[in-house]
């Protein structure tokens, strides 16, 4: 049976994991590529790696980030922040990332979606929409810049857009949730798998083992990512893959 | 040396990265020359059927043919493994290899498109690629259509009803999942094939 995937985050900026980390056995909970690692080892399905330095010198860095990360990982990595052209995508595969996570180039120029997916493959292109709930209704505004500047368009709208030029999944990040661990936003989830054939990634809100239970349920995910709830250690990957088997819903579960 | 052939679709580190691990040499080449010449071929591909077509205007697709004819090992990932048969319903016009008898067919309506995620295989104990690999095991997929189960189909999946995971017929072998993605089981079937 096709198993709902756990996806580990890690931001990074200038080379190191700026949330804080509890793994036991690492000589240093910063750096990315031990971080990924573990991930993977403790049964992550996936990882992404999310650049979240603004400064344009620093690409070099997670160039080199990503090298030294995808070098030991066998399982889907994803990586994104700062991707703008095809040429900025080029050379994170290089680099070893298997899929790109676009977000605010997209909604400057959605015909770069195509151009990647063209190049690459629509598997290797994950459209990132970062979506806010108007007051009071079940409808989504969509943000860039981290959340900063509204982009004037419908996450629904935007869903069906980027996957009509050649997203191949969709992560939607619930920016009412991010970091509360109140649970993940299973309305918005689920409008949008609802809308899309493509696979849908929940983000934002993770706090607690239910919560995946939920958004995998009425949420309708495919897949559910978090970073801080991991990082801290209050779920380590492997208990919640057994609470959730526990549960009924099909994990890979051992892997 | 093991040539992953390259033919302009998709990202090939992926899969050069898992065989250094395994300690292999091998080399990302375009060229007809070094294809023919290789002690194993791996095909990987992604993307549309129809993008396949690049192999025969390259030159890759007799490189790969006299390859073949040599007996080495071949191993086709994903839609490497759709153009070892005769055609895929992606790109009617298209010819596959046809190594394989039969054509790639999308998913029914009453499930998601593409097929995304680690989903189990059963396997068939004859096989040589999946020697040591357990029946039930995850690998990772990530695909929009699938071939048929076939005479030579050494693993099936379940998504939509079955469909051929892994194939294989003397020293050819072809897989519709990423092994290079599939984690210890995955770099074990890559060790299986770079052990023939």
């Amino acid at each position: 049976m096709l198993t709902k995937r756990i996806i580990a985050c890690l931001d990074v900026d200038g080379g190191r994991v700026v949330k804080g980390v509890q793994f036991e056995n690492l000589r240093d909970a910063g750096d990315p590529a031990e971080l990924a690692k573990a991930h993977s080892e403790s049964g992550a399905d996936e990882i992404v790696l999310l650049d979240i330095s603004a400064a344009h010198e620093r690409r070099a860095t997670l160039l080199e980030t990503v090298r030294r990360a995808a070098r030991q990982l066998f399982i889907p990595f994803t990586v994104g922040g700062g991707i703008r052209t095809l040429e900025d995508a080029s050379a994170v595969f290089s680099a070893g990332a298997d899929k790109i996570s676009i977000n605010s180039a997209a909604l400057a120029d959605p015909t770069v979606i195509t151009r990647i997916a063209e190049r690459f493959g629509s598997q290797a292109v994950v459209v990132a929409i970062d979506a806010k709930r108007s007051e009071g209704t079940s409808h989504w505004e969509v943000f860039t810049h981290g959340g900063r500047t509204t982009a004037g368009r419908d996450a629904i709208a935007w869903s069906r857009e980027a996957e009509s030029r050649g997203a191949g999944e969709i992560l939607v990040t619930s920016m009412d949730r991010d970091g509360t661990g109140a649970g993940f936003d299973c309305e918005l989830t689920r409008c949008v798998a609802d809308s899309v054939r493509i696979p849908v990634i929940a983000s934002g809100g993770a706090g607690g083992a239910q919560h995946f239970v939920e958004v995998f349920g009425e949420g309708r995910a495919d897949a559910a990512l978090a970073a801080s709830i991991f990082h801290y250690g209050f779920s380590r990957i492997t208990d919640l893959k057994q609470q959730l088997g526990a549960q009924g819903i099909p994990v890979r579960w051992p892997c | 040396m093991i040539a992953i052939v390259d033919y302009g679709a998709g990202n090939l580190v992926s899969v050069k990265k898992a065989l250094d691990w395994l300690g292999q040499e091998c080399a990302i080449t375009s060229s007809p020359r070094e294809v023919a010449k290789a002690t194993k071929v791996v095909l990987p591909g992604v993307g549309h059927f129809a993008s396949t077509e690049a192999l025969a205007r390259l030159g890759l697709q007799n490189a790969i043919a006299e390859a073949i004819g040599r007996g080495i090992p071949f191993l086709g990932i994903c839609v490497g493994m759709q153009w070892m048969f005769e055609r895929s319903q992606e790109s009617p016009g298209t010819r596959g290899l046809a190594v394989l008898i039969g054509e790639c067919q999308s998913f029914p309506a009453s499930v998601k498109s593409p097929h995304v995620g680690w989903n189990q295989i059963e396997v068939a104990s004859s096989s040589r690629l999946l020697q040591g690999v357990p029946s039930s095991s995850f690998v990772y997929f990530t695909h929009s259509f699938r071939a048929p189960l076939a005479e030579t189909t050494v693993a099936c999946c379940e998504y939509g009803g079955q469909f051929s995971a892994a194939v294989e017929r003397e020293h050819l072998f072809g897989v519709q999942f990423h092994p290079e993605k599939s984690g210890a089981i995955g770099l074990k079937m890559l060790g299986n094939f770079c052990a023939l």
